[in-house]
């Protein structure tokens, strides 16, 4: 390895190279970003607020994209639902939901498998056998299956909607945090850190757990669009939200009845929302796989 | 093996150790009855090929054995206490403060991800009650110590930005750190290139005469056992078959493995001659012959080799052999 070229390019430098050698992942990237970024300052750039009744107009009702405001103030330009909200605004607040639930889920399982995972990995024997075997059960239900059964007892709300999404996501952490841990820790730098007399917690946290995160940062990336999908299929279904605070999935299941008398675009405007959400966010997790894979970049 | 002027106690002292791998069809001993003992300042070489036991005896020491593997008997007493009999958080303390061990290869040794600050500083912390500032220039002084130019950079850097020769430097530095009373040193310099090797070789020579720090040194190289150490042990299938001071062991060896050892290294004054080479390979642990682990490739073996041989003693120059070479056909190398 060059040492010169190392030592003038940090880490970071390399990965942000790498990543941005394929253009269609810097294309996702900046789809991401500008969605994130409309989801994020919803407040301020949505031309009404949706949740304000003082601010909609029931007389407004399913206008088409393009129509103008009863009362002549604004231009609906991707039209409005039953209620006379406008349904850019609507995607826009729906959207900022969607990815409130989608990334706090993940992050939470991610550290919920994390934890557990590298438990298991690094001390083996009974332990391991125990949370993998409640791993491997929990996996051979289907996630929509299990957070169903969970929406159901708990009933809907924006917490409960993340606990279940947690309770579904966080075995997949668990098995590859786990399947990390057991290649990392025959490596000799851990060898090395018992040797050193650091305390097992440290060993753990603080040696084993960064070299682990490549892969999990991979799962975890493509984790959040199938947890923003499987939320919009939860609220589609009438089990994720409640109305008061619809996400994108509420607002297809709104449209959902127009669809066949021609007012398309309640239904369809979320979905492409969401399909494009989605869509960037794969195309991210998979570079970003590629990038960390140190099999494709031995130094 | 004691001298009659050796009355300190000895720093450590190992006695019977003997360590097992549960496998299918019962336990293989890796680590057979190894007994052996080094003082303040000393510097042991323990020898032998692939699968003699001597890293294993190195893990057996720092109780980093890993299952199935479990030390099944005998003393480490480390200051006249024995380790075998601490507690994990006991032994936590021990390790990398009182014991420090280096490994083979520095590429794999050093955390990739963490600055070396940061591996260097909690190793302080893991044994002293320090400040971090404190623990960092306790760091800066270490990397100082070993000979690595601007220290104050090397701090900051990542591991993957050093060659093969300063990382190792790097890891000796962290086991001086908590001035441990004993280093062991598992074929530090085997994947250094051999200029790299003789400048750490010397280094860490002055510094344990200078500290007082006793070193085991593991190696397969009887030539760095002939510069560096001042007593020698020979292992072969998990048993030390001869040791002694280098220059008795090296130049008048009495067990036929070290003696064969010995003729099939090559040196300057055979130059073109064919290298001379022990029959056959070692047997893995699981298919060692009784009695003398040895008897199977020696030439001088006979039926009564088949019960293991009481060490015989000579000034201080151990050797378990029922066959002891002559000394002239010992001395002809030297």
């Amino acid at each position: 390895m060059d040492t010169t070229l190392a030592i003038a390019e940090t880490p970071l430098r390399r990965f942000v190279r790498r990543y941005a050698a394929s253009p269609m992942a810097m294309i996702g990237a900046t789809v991401l970003l500008v969605l994130l970024l409309a989801a994020l300052c919803a407040p301020w750039i949505a031309p009404q607020n949706p949740y304000d009744l003082a601010q909609i107009d029931i007389l407004d009702a399913r206008l088409p994209p393009g129509a103008h405001a009863y009362s002549g103030k604004m231009t609906y330009v991707l039209g409005t639902d039953e209620q006379g909200r406008d349904m850019l605004s609507a995607i826009l607040y729906g959207m900022r939901i969607s990815v409130l639930v989608g990334v706090s889920s993940t992050v939470a399982a991610l550290a919920v498998g994390l934890t557990l995972g590298l438990l298991a990995g690094y001390a083996g024997g009974r332990l391991e056998g125990f949370l993998m075997r409640v791993a491997d059960v929990q996996l051979s239900f289907p996630s929509i299956l299990i957070a169903l059964i969970l929406l159901a007892l708990l009933g809907p709300g924006i917490g409960k909607i993340i606990v279940a999404l947690i309770a579904v996501q966080w075995a997949y952490y668990a098995r590859t945090a786990r399947s990390a841990a057991l290649v990392e820790r025959r490596k000799e730098y851990i060898e090395a850190a018992v040797g050193l007399g650091l305390r097992p917690a440290r060993v753990v946290f603080r040696h084993l757990l960064p070299n682990c995160l490549p892969p999990l940062i991979v799962v975890a990336a493509l984790q959040v669009a199938s947890a923003i999908s499987l939320e919009a299929t939860l609220s589609f279904l009438g089990l994720g939200l409640p109305v008061t605070e619809p996400s994108l999935g509420l607002l297809i299941a709104n449209g959902f009845n127009y669809l066949l008398s021609g007012k398309y675009w309640i239904s369809l405007f979320p979905g492409i929302a969401l399909l494009v959400l989605i869509v960037a966010i794969n195309l991210v997790a998979d570079q970003l796989r590629d990038v960390l894979n140190p099999r494709l970049h031995m130094p | 093996m004691t001298r009659p002027d050796d009355t300190m106690q000895p720093t450590l002292a190992v006695e019977h150790l003997r360590t097992e791998f549960a496998a299918r069809g019962g336990a293989v001993t890796v680590v057979n009855d190894i007994s052996f003992t080094v003082r303040r300042g000393e510097i042991l070489g323990i020898v032998g090929e692939s699968g003699s036991g001597k890293s294993m005896t190195a893990y057996s020491i720092m109780r980093l054995v890993d299952a199935p593997g479990c030390i099944a008997g005998g003393r480490v007493l480390l200051n006249g206490q024995d380790l075998l009999g601490l507690n994990e958080e006991q032994m936590r303390r021990v390790r990398g403060n009182r014991i420090a061990m280096i490994f083979q290869d520095p590429m794999m040794t050093l955390n990739p991800v963490l600055r070396i600050d940061t591996q260097m500083i909690e190793a302080v912390q893991a044994h002293q009650k320090v400040g971090r500032a404190q623990a960092r220039e306790m760091a800066r002084a270490a990397l100082a110590r070993v000979g690595l130019p601007s220290p104050e950079e090397r701090l900051l850097a990542y591991p993957h930005q050093f060659s093969g020769g300063m990382r190792q430097r790097v890891a000796i530095a962290i086991a001086l750190l908590n001035q441990p009373d004993l280093i062991l040193c598992d074929e530090p310099t085997t994947a250094l290139d051999v200029t790299i090797q003789g400048q750490i070789l010397h280094e860490m020579q002055t510094l344990c005469r200078a500290s007082g720090t006793a070193l085991v040194w593991i190696t397969h190289d009887l030539a760095v056992v002939a510069g560096l150490a001042d007593r020698v042990c020979v292992m072969y299938g998990g048993r030390i078959v001869e040791s002694g001071h280098v220059r008795d062991v090296l130049e008048r060896p009495r067990h036929p493995y070290t003696a064969g050892l010995i003729a099939s290294s090559p040196s300057r004054n055979r130059r073109g001659a064919p290298l001379r080479q022990i029959a056959g390979a070692a047997p893995p642990p699981s298919e060692l012959p009784s009695g003398c682990p040895f008897r199977t490739r020696c030439p001088h073996a006979t039926p009564v080799c088949a019960t293991m041989p009481e060490a015989d003693v000579q000034d201080g120059h151990m050797w378990r052999c029922f066959h002891p070479m002559r000394e002239p056909e010992g001395a002809a190398h030297g």
